[in-house]
């Protein structure tokens, strides 16, 4: 029983650290624009075609050792940037010009953009690929190798660690640091808590915010393109609705946090993550859905502005 | 140093500036007057960049503003200390006063400039890791003009220091605002508080829904019966 009950918790840990790495994006751009990116999560699904393109055209199925881990890290760091890029591209063409249209605008753009991100998954999926399994069936889920080992660290023990928990875990702690750090500590950071709580003023103080925008939906896409790489060795997938599916988990996450919130957003993924394996467990995995969303459903009853949100708008 | 020429502006379809000019010199106080809508706060954003006006003009030390985005006017050397103090309540004061030096780089001035302001108005000091948002209005529209400072500005444009604020604290922030003008900052004061912003100002203007209606050196102003009448409260 306790064996299962420490299997549900490192599972809904690895989960949830991915929910929380994508929740981020959400609530970031949130803070900033009070606008949602609806289109964040297809991000993440296509960092994962291009995780898993470059894993094939590196070999990186048959790497091992030290090779194989500083491949993987150079694939991190890669998907990363390809994730911030794609994000920024998306506000330079598509929510920019509408910047000052009605908040309607760029949110129904958002759900475009979404689509027509999902459609060049499918076109990519259906590359030649050996990596995608010729490319014949673009929409199905394509195999991710299993690059890590899989035995058990801890030995013979009932409960089953495996590296890619670690890394995970690590890895996705590693990475929300330095956001922190980021946020805190330097004049960017500071310059984006400034223009998420008056942009007007911030203005006034000599922060271009417009560079502030471009910095958060970089800083968001990248940890989405981190995120798929993770998922992507957690899970051995990719396909192309699975930003559709997770983004909505990780922006369910970011509102139970209280959107808008850093913290937040950590805390609703973990949260989202451990109720997921949990009531997988002893629920049933039918209900996942069901539990998740009617514990949603409660919570903003009682607190519509999310657990770390704060209660009331502070407009002097 | 400041020109601003016939600048017309408008909320949307209804012009709310019709054609406003004033000029302001290096080292005066000069204030702007006038009932709520008469266009005051308009006339600084406009200035500040905030807002951009349909037609007319504004140079400061002869380069034209009206092509800058607000973050570069900042720059040439005009803070805005903006109506309602529209401190960061999140931030800490420190933080606030950080972000006046946003702009700069000159690491040993900006402490200086820090101290300077932590002298004149101490509960700063005080309060220096506490929350900007918790701050009494008093404090927070002390935090908004130390912020402004920061910058560091040539000309410093208040809008409304007083408002709400019990009458100490009002003669507390108008002794700062003479003692910063007699260290070379240039002021350019929107208040609803005429009688006060006449004893201190070199020159003022009157502005009436949009337009300028009377001007003059402060103690003209202060002896025109239909100023008086108007906006002292004496008629």
């Amino acid at each position: 029983m306790l064996d299962t009950l420490a299997q549900q918790l490192l599972l809904g840990l690895t989960n949830g650290m991915v929910f929380a790495l994508i929740a981020l994006g959400y609530t970031m751009v949130y803070g900033i624009l009070e606008f949602i990116n609806f289109a964040h999560g297809d991000v993440f699904m296509l960092s994962g075609f291009f995780a898993l393109t470059l894993v094939g055209a590196l070999g990186l199925q048959d790497a091992q050792g030290f090779a194989l881990f500083a491949q993987l890290a150079l694939v991190l760091v890669l998907a990363s940037g390809f994730g911030a890029l794609v994000n920024l591209l998306i506000d330079r063409l598509v929510y920019k010009p509408l910047r000052k249209a009605p908040k309607l605008a760029p949110l129904v753009s958002a759900i475009g953009v979404s689509f027509v991100l999902q459609n060049i998954g499918l076109i990519w999926g259906a590359l030649p690929l050996d990596v995608f399994g010729g490319g014949g069936q673009p929409a199905a889920p394509k195999s991710f190798p299993a690059l890590l080992p899989t035995d058990n660290l801890l030995g013979d023990a009932a409960l089953t660690l495996q590296l890619k928990d670690v890394l995970v875990i690590g890895a996705s702690l590693a990475v929300m640091t330095a956001l922190f750090l980021l946020v805190t500590r330097t004049k960017l950071g500071m310059a984006m808590r400034a223009t998420a709580q008056d942009p007007q003023a911030a203005r006034l103080m000599g922060v271009d915010v417009d560079r502030v925008v471009a910095a958060t939906f970089l800083v968001g896409g990248g940890l989405a393109g981190f995120a798929a790489v993770v998922y992507a060795l957690y899970i051995n997938t990719v396909y192309y609705q699975m930003g559709y599916q997770n983004g909505l988990y990780a922006f369910t996450a970011a509102v139970v946090g209280g959107i808008g919130n850093i913290p937040g957003a950590v805390l609703g993924g973990l949260l989202l993550g451990l109720v997921r394996a949990f009531s997988d467990q002893f629920i049933g995995a039918q209900w996942q859905p069901a539990v998740l969303f009617g514990i949603l459903i409660v919570l903003l009853v009682f607190r519509p502005s999310g657990l770390l949100g704060s209660t009331a708008r502070e407009k002097v | 140093m400041l020109v601003v020429e016939s600048i017309r502006a408008a909320h949307g379809a209804i012009e709310v500036l019709h054609g406003i000019s004033l000029r302001v010199q290096a080292g005066e106080i000069v204030t702007l007057i006038g009932a709520n809508g008469a266009g005051k706060t308009t006339t600084l954003t406009c200035i500040s960049g905030l807002h951009k006006p349909k037609a007319g003009r504004i140079a400061f030390e002869g380069k034209d503003l009206l092509p800058l985005p607000a973050h570069q006017i900042v720059t040439c050397g005009i803070a805005h200390c903006p109506e309602g103090r529209r401190v960061f309540p999140r931030l800490s004061v420190a933080e606030n006063l950080a972000l006046g030096a946003y702009t700069r780089s000159d690491k040993d001035e900006i402490r200086r400039d820090l101290d300077k302001i932590y002298g004149l108005f101490p509960v700063l000091l005080e309060r220096r890791s506490q929350l900007a948002g918790t701050l009494s209005g008093g404090e927070q529209q002390m935090l908004a003009v130390g912020r402004a400072m920061m910058i560091r500005p040539r000309l410093l444009l208040l809008d409304e220091p007083s408002l709400g604020l019990a009458p100490l604290i009002v003669q507390r922030i108008f002794d700062v605002i003479l003692e910063l003008n007699r260290q070379g900052t240039t002021i350019l004061l929107v208040e609803q508080n005429a009688r006060m912003a006449l004893k201190i100002a070199s020159r003022a203007y009157v502005l009436e829904t949009g337009s300028v209606i009377a001007e003059g050196t402060g103690a003209e102003l202060l002896a025109d019966p239909k100023v008086q009448a108007a906006y002292l409260g004496d008629g």
